[in-house]
């Protein structure tokens, strides 16, 4: 008797396959809905625009905060990475270097808040601003940028490297021409998701960068503290009495927009590079 | 020439001809492509291989620490035993040489590009499609591709290994044919399993086994009166 012939096990496969994807998805789809639900009624054009308690202020904020992020952390975290995967021989140093790198991803993100404080805030005098903000964020995402950068670069079949080095390009052109343009869409891939897990977190500015106001005022330059996303719900929820709980709503769902949005521009201009790559 | 402590080649002495084809034959893994890179210093990007002993060009050591490794393998080009375009367009793979080496100018690429498709007798295929890129080429387009791509560098010796394997008779007997046209101007090292390819279009045949040159001398001597009874057997095929 066939009970596990090919077919069958091929549809049980399927099938359960089908149903992680399914499970993986449900709770997002589940969050957006009651957020939704509960949120749609306190939309108004006063939340987002209103001169008090409007959010637009720290929506904006949270967009600087993020792009002076990845303006910080992007260059560095390919720099380090294209160092490791295509300089350093492989040693002792090197693989210290790779160690410390996981286990800074692990380090929680409270303590790169406090980490920030000690170091942007106070002892550079950058003071509770964008700047120190940006910073501190960057730190926290470098790990993560290294690592799926490394794994991007790693994905270049080693036969492009040979190829080019083989017609007399120099290390530093095999890497600009072949290696870096055949990495890009995963480096991109890995910033993205890097940069909005910084869009998100809260632990990290609370100490460096973010403030919370009725006035909100845009910042006029890198020194002044912000108004995030974040932060902002967190005071709403935690701090301010009479707060409607459909306002709390609206804004979380305007910080996961907010999120979503960064994540598309990310996306569409992956896309667009990747359209473009003939060089 | 070791990888790791494994030594692949054990003191090779050779002397090639300029404007010349040397063929180098022997069975699978005994260290004709090792062999090769060590020619063009393609071994310094292999973790873990290491060289011993000098290689002379024009009386000059590659191995001396004053080398322009760079400069190095502009003049000694290889054509790898797998195919490995860039995946971008024909014209770009080829380009790309010169691109580097300071050729922006788009009339001479062209220029550039088209004698050395031709020259690899790839240009009729390919020459209504040089923007589609290199990587949906057939295994033997690519190959021929990048024999290409090596010659729009104009290099003074051209490393081959073994560049026909993946080729039909007709593209293999129009590499051979370039390959003797371009013995005028050009060294060429080619490493094949294909003995009759040998003793077509090579003057000098090296015999390797084990990581050793048992027999080096003109082809025609190699083929029809071996010294070495090891060699003898390959030859005529009764070797594993
Ligand atoms: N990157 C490497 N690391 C370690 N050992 C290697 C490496 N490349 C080759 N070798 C070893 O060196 C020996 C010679 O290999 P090589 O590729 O030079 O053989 P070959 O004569 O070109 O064989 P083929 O005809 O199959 O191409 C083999 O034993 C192989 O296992
Ligand atoms: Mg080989």
């Amino acid at each position: 008797m066939m009970l596990f012939s090919a077919q069958r096990t091929e549809k049980l496969a399927f099938a359960a396959l089908w149903a992680s994807a399914a499970i993986v998805v449900l709770p997002v789809l589940g969050i957006i809905a009651v957020m939704l639900y509960r949120g749609a009624s306190g939309l108004s054009w006063g939340l987002l625009f209103g001169a008090r308690e409007g959010l637009l202020p720290a929506i904006v904020g949270t967009v600087l905060l993020v792009s002076l992020t990845a303006l910080i952390a992007a260059p560095l975290g390919v720099a380090a990475a294209v160092y490791l995967n295509e300089y350093a021989r492989a040693g002792p140093l090197v693989r210290l270097i790779r160690l410390a790198i996981v286990n800074l991803a692990g380090v929680p993100s409270v303590v790169y808040g406090l980490f920030g404080l000690a170091l942007f805030v106070t002892l550079f005098h950058f003071g509770r601003s964008l700047l120190a903000g940006s910073c501190t964020l960057a730190l926290l995402v470098l790990p993560l940028i290294i690592s799926t950068s490394e794994e991007a670069l790693r994905q270049v079949p080693q036969g492009l490297r040979h190829a080019s080095l083989g017609l007399g390009a120099s290390q530093w052109q095999t890497v600009r021409r072949v290696v870096l343009p055949n990495a890009l869409p995963g480096i991109i891939t890995g910033l993205i998701l890097s940069i909005s897990r910084a869009a998100g977190e809260t632990a990290p500015i609370l100490f460096t960068a973010a403030f919370y106001s009725l006035t909100s005022p845009l910042p006029k330059s890198v020194f002044d503290p912000i108004l995030v996303l974040p932060y902002q719900l967190f005071v709403m929820a935690t701090e301010v009495p009479n707060v409607p709980e459909s306002t709390k709503w609206a804004t979380a769902l305007v910080l996961v927009v907010v999120v979503l949005g960064i994540n598309l521009f990310a996306i569409v201009l992956r896309a667009r590079l990747r359209g473009s790559r003939r060089w | 020439m070791f990888y790791g402590d494994f030594q692949a080649i054990k003191e090779v002495t050779i002397a090639v001809p300029a404007r010349r084809i040397t063929a180098l034959i022997g069975p699978s893994g005994c260290g004709k492509s090792s062999f090769l890179r060590c020619l063009n210093r393609m071994n310094d990007v292999i973790e873990g291989a290491r060289v011993e002993g000098d290689v002379l060009l024009d009386g000059r050591n590659i191995y001396d620490s004053r080398t322009d490794v760079v400069e190095l393998r502009k003049r000694v080009g290889m054509v790898f035993q797998r195919p490995n375009p860039f995946p971008v367009s024909i014209y770009a793979n080829v380009a790309y040489g010169p691109r580097l080496h300071g050729i922006p100018d788009r009339s001479r690429l062209d220029a550039i590009v088209e004698k050395s498709l031709r020259a690899a007798a790839l240009w009729d295929e390919v020459k209504d499609k040089l923007r589609q890129t290199a990587t949906e080429l057939s295994g033997g387009q690519q190959q021929r591709l990048c024999i290409a791509r090596v010659l729009a560098v104009e290099p003074e010796v051209v490393l081959m290994d073994e560049p026909c394997s993946a080729l039909d008779p007709t593209a293999t007997f129009r590499i051979e044919e370039l390959m003797t046209e371009l013995m005028a101007d050009y060294t060429i090292i080619i490493v094949t399993h294909n003995m009759y390819q040998a003793s077509r279009v090579s003057q000098f045949t090296g015999f390797f086994l084990l990581g050793e040159l048992i027999e080096y001398d003109h082809t025609p001597k190699i083929f029809e009166n071996p010294q070495d009874q090891r060699t003898d057997d390959y030859v005529r095929g009764r070797f594993g």
